[in-house]
């Protein structure tokens, strides 16, 4: 769906649903994701349809993952950092009683 | 108590260029933007992003790494990754910021005026299919060009109106990337009613810049203009995208579809201060209503750049200067223009808004896109129809905010940023209304979503931030 | 173009004025006794509380020092279930209506106190007065399994419960339609004058003739009781109100302050201000309404609050309904209360009976306007 133009710097490696993904260091998470074959990130919260990054600035609210226990968070407003971990595919998040930093 | 003299919020040329003036005559300023970085959208990755320090996307990309490195030099205090969720008017005059920082973290700066510089979003463009994964807006596209280098692979479409759609075909084709379709669904008359504004446009930056732009776009590029209808056909993801030009219909399979509509001012921070909007016919968007120097009626809250209505991003730098020197003379109690300084800046104001109206009428959307068929998604947050809205209206609700309660539309994190004109131009459609007089749901705080630790850690920041006092600036040379 | 008619024969048979929870609820109930009903409304911006409410059916501290209305709002809860059933079947809208009970979370011993007193003291008075109990850390843990450390206890009443407050209202709107009644938005009435045979109703959209008139315009009321020879002095008291993202359903009872919707948002509130007619939110309230629900339910920290908004609920000078009909102008009536759904049910059917037929009966007395005579009108 999309490639990568310019080779970057150097790398991280986030987990991506569990699995350990290599991303250019520094990069957009909603990007990475793309890259990485992540197409739908969520499911909408009425109707449960797939849905991806959409405005790519913050304002649609589609591309909204699980990054390191906090729910709902904007991929495309994020920069991956190495170690990352990343859930998609939630529909209404659960809150869990302690959620890390 | 301490405070500041100006909190800016925005870090695109706009909000840069205030910074940069406000600090050079002696103001103490805090620039806050929820971006990694200065630069905004228009010059987005300008420090660190894919294509910072080459001249690969054009040299008006590269002049946002000149105005970052003037801000950097200002000395003005930054908080990036940060989101202003509310400002507030105290009783005195002054303002209260909120600013939410980090996941459960807020703070709250007083300042005696403030610059909002929030900037322009894309006007929605809904269509039968645009929340599938694969669709994506134009701009989406070009942000994840600038900051990270990448670019769409397997067939592309690019589908709407407006200059940006064929700046990014041009930049597209200028880095060696093909597209496969651009289907322009500007309204058929819009030439003619353009033609008033060839005058000013042949005087602007636009024509040379325009014309040049188009000519590589087109080069690239298979063209079909009058499109009347667009759709995205998929299941779970994005396969095709099907087009109607008269009586034919054609779908295409497309990995990727770009919609682009135009960009409008972003309007949620400025509308929830209170201070008044009006609707601008010509450019089909609500902007908020200020003077030459960018203040509103709030006393106090001056609005520049993009998010005061579209002006490029050499208008918004003017205005940003402009906005500076309004702060000034308002804080100081100083009366007139005659800095030259500001005369210059508004020389080139003057200047960089020639040619606008001509692309204002160029690129206008078709009133039907507006306002789309009954099955179309408004909503994307709510999952709300085109039909749901009529419905609503048919049974009584004249306006937004009662469309809201009745549907739901609007009421999603989103905050109506992506539904807010579409509802409008179905209820204007359906009781023959004008926008202006129909009016856009209230916005209010928190203006983004943030957590609710966030918001019980403002009381205490609160405190916090009225004993410390705020970084000293530079004074005058 | 004809002549105007003689002045024989009413537009309607009623008029309510005022489009919120209260005014469709008196003109569901109207119109379903058979007469002709027009709703008059203001426009898309107005004070309208029941767009800004909570949704709590509530019972639970109702009446402490006025047994009548305890009475009154318990009579109300129990006729919710039949009420929310019609209004469902006429709408075919789901209401997302629920009553298991409802909760109050204490976080001190002495607050846990009081309540407990104050709830024995009313449930003594022996009349037919609301049901609690009393519940320790472990007692609301059960219920309330994500409930803070903070909490010592709380008070359970049974019959509590809540609603999806917009849809409440869609609803409304719909089912008085499907009886024939007729909204009117943009409506603002000015003046009301007496016919012989009824009432001149006159506003932004014109005139209207009715035979009767109903009062039910929230704030609006205190402006518009006097053209009637009624007094009713009511004022805005603003609560803040933050509501959260959609989030898995973890809650399944309604708090007074917290309460998760059948969308799965959870409503956070509300303050009471007395502020005017200033509906805005400020950063250092919403602080206290957050850092409160987080004490009570720890795992609130990390929820998104995605809207908060201020709304302003209709108070008498005691807090308590109006229900009055007009002595200098028969046939004119004045319901106002800050429950109204709460109290949507014997709106719908008692009180809309007793406008429809004339009949004043006692339920009502207690809730005469002349208890504020001499109270000056705001403003
Ligand atoms: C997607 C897109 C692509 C565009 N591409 C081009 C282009 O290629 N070329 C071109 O000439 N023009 C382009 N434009 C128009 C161009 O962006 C504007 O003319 C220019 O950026 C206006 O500058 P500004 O300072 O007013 O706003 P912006 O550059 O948009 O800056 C506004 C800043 O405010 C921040 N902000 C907003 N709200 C808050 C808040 N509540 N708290 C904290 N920070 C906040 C944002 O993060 C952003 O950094 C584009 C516009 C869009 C929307
Ligand atoms: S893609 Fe729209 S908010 Fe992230």
């Amino acid at each position: 769906m999309f490639r990568r133009l310019v080779e970057p710097a150097g790398h991280v490696t986030v987990t991506i649903d569990g699995r350990p993904f290599s991303v250019a260091a520094g990069e957009t998470l909603s990007t990475a994701l793309l890259l990485a074959g992540f197409a739908g990130l969520r499911r909408s919260a009425r109707l449960g349809r797939e849905r991806g990054p959409f405005c790519g600035m913050g304002v649609c609210f589609d591309c909204l993952v699980t990054i390191d226990g906090a729910a709902n968070r904007q991929a495309c407003l994020v920069r991956v950092r190495d170690g990352m971990a990343v859930q998609t595919g939630t529909r209404l998040p659960a809150l869990a009683d302690t959620v890390p930093e | 108590m301490t405070r500041l003299d100006l909190v800016i919020v925005g870090a695109g040329p706009a909000g840069l260029r205030a910074s940069v003036e406000a600090a050079a005559v002696g103001l103490s300023v805090m620039l806050v933007d929820e971006g990694r970085e200065p630069g905004g959208q228009v010059y987005r990755g300008s420090e660190s992003g894919a294509f910072a320090g080459t001249a690969k996307l054009g040299s008006d990309y590269a002049a946002g790494a000149v105005l970052a490195a003037a801000f950097r030099a200002s000395g003005v205090e930054a908080l990036f990754g940060a989101t202003v969720i509310q400002i507030e008017r105290e009783a005195d005059g002054s303002f209260c910021v909120s600013v939410a920082t980090g996941h459960d973290k807020a703070v709250v700066v007083r300042a005696r005026a403030v610059i909002a510089a929030t900037g322009a979003q894309e006007r929605p463009f809904p269509i039968d299919g645009w929340t599938l994964p694969g669709v994506m807006t134009a701009g989406a596209a070009q942000t994840m060009l600038k900051a990270d280098g990448v670019v769409p692979d397997g067939p592309v479409v690019l589908a709407g109106t407006g200059p940006l759609l064929y700046l990014l075909a041009a930049q597209y084709g200028a880095l060696g990337v093909a597209i496969d379709t651009l289907l322009d669904t500007a309204a058929p008359g819009n030439w003619r009613r353009a033609l008033p504004h060839v005058p000013g446009f042949l005087t602007s930056r636009y024509a040379f810049k325009g014309l040049g732009l188009l000519g590589k776009a087109l080069a690239a590029t298979r063209i079909i203009r009058g499109v009347e209808a667009v759709s995205a056909i998929g299941d779970t993801r994005l396969s095709a995208v099907t087009y109607r030009k008269g009586a034919t219909e054609r779908t295409i399979p497309a990995h990727v579809l770009l919609l682009h509509h135009g960009v409008v001012p972003q309007i949620n921070l400025t509308w929830s201060t209170g201070a008044q909007h009006r609707w601008n016919a010509a450019r089909l968007a609500f902007e908020p209503v200020r003077d030459a120097s960018g203040k509103t009626d709030v006393p106090g809250l001056f609005i520049a750049g993009d998010s005061g209505g579209i002006g490029g991003a050499q208008a918004a730098e003017a205005e940003g200067a402009l906005a500076a020197f309004g702060v000034l003379r308002m804080l100081r109690g100083t009366a007139g223009d005659d800095d030259p300084i500001e005369g210059r800046w508004r020389h080139r104001l003057a200047v960089s808004l020639r040619g606008r109206a001509f692309l204002d009428a160029l690129y206008a959307p078709r009133q039907s896109h507006l306002s789309p068929p009954d099955d179309v998604i408004v909503c994307r947050c709510e999952e709300v129809t085109a039909g749901d809205i009529r419905k609503a209206v048919r049974r009584g609700a004249m306006g937004p905010n009662q469309v809201k309660a009745f549907t739901r539309a609007g009421m999603g994190p989103c905050q109506s940023r992506m539904c807010g004109l579409t509802t409008v131009a179905i209820i204007a459609e359906e009781t023959g209304l004008s926008p202006g007089d129909i009016g856009h749901m209230r916005l209010r705080a928190p203006v983004k979503p943030v957590t609710v630790a966030q918001i019980a850690s403002l009381s205490e920041a609160d405190e916090r931030r009225t004993t410390e006092s705020p970084s000293a600036t530079r004074p005058r040379k | 173009m004809s002549l105007a008619p003689e002045r024989s024969g009413n537009d309607c048979d009623v008029a309510v004025i005022g489009g919120g929870v209260v005014g469709l609820s008196l003109a569901y109930g109207l119109a379903k006794t058979g007469l002709a009903v027009t709703i008059l409304d203001e426009g898309d911006i107005a004070h309208r509380a029941s767009r800004g409410n909570f949704g709590l059916v509530w019972v639970q501290g109702k009446g402490l020092d006025n047994p009548d209305y305890a009475r009154w709002s318990l009579a109300s809860a129990r006729a919710w279930p039949f009420f929310a059933a019609e209004i469902e079947a006429a709408t075919d809208t789901a209401l997302s209506y629920e009553q298991r009970g409802g909760l109050m979370a204490s976080l001190t011993e002495d607050d846990l106190d009081t309540r407990c007193n104050d709830l024995r003291r009313l449930h003594n008075r022996g009349q037919d007065c609301a049901d609690f109990e009393r519940l320790d850390a472990g007692g609301m843990k059960r219920l309330l399994p994500a409930i803070g450390p903070d909490v010592v206890g709380g008070t359970f009443c049974p019959h509590d419960g809540h609603v999806n407050a917009l849809r409440l209202f869609n609803a409304l709107h719909a089912a008085a339609a499907s009886l024939g009644a007729i909204y009117r938005p943009n409506a603002t009435v000015e003046a009301i004058d007496r016919l012989p045979d009824g009432f001149s109703i006159t506003g932004a959209t014109g005139e209207i003739r009715a035979g009767k008139v109903v009062l039910a315009a929230g704030l609006g009321n205190a402006r518009l009781g006097p053209m009637v020879g009624i007094h009713a002095p009511v004022r805005p008291q603003r609560g803040q109100i933050l509501v959260t993202e959609k989030l898995a359903h973890f809650l399944d009872y309604p708090l007074g302050t917290i309460r998760q919707t059948d969308e799965g948002g959870v409503m956070i509130g509300d303050s009471k201000e007395e502020v005017g007619f200033d509906n805005g939110t400020r950063h250092d309230v919403l602080a206290g309404i957050a850092a409160n629900a987080i004490r009570i339910f720890p795992l609130l920290a990390q929820a998104q609050v995605v809207r908060s908004w201020g709304a302003l609920r209709v108070m008498t000078p005691d807090g308590y309904p109006i229900y009055e009909r007009s002595v200098t102008h028969p046939g004119a009536y004045l319901v106002t209360c800050h429950s109204g759904v709460t109290l949507a049910a014997v709106h719908a059917s008692h009180v809309a009976g007793m406008i429809g037929s004339g009949d004043w009966l006692p339920d009502l007395t207690p809730f005469a306007a002349g208890r504020f005579a001499d109270v000056p009108s705001p403003g």
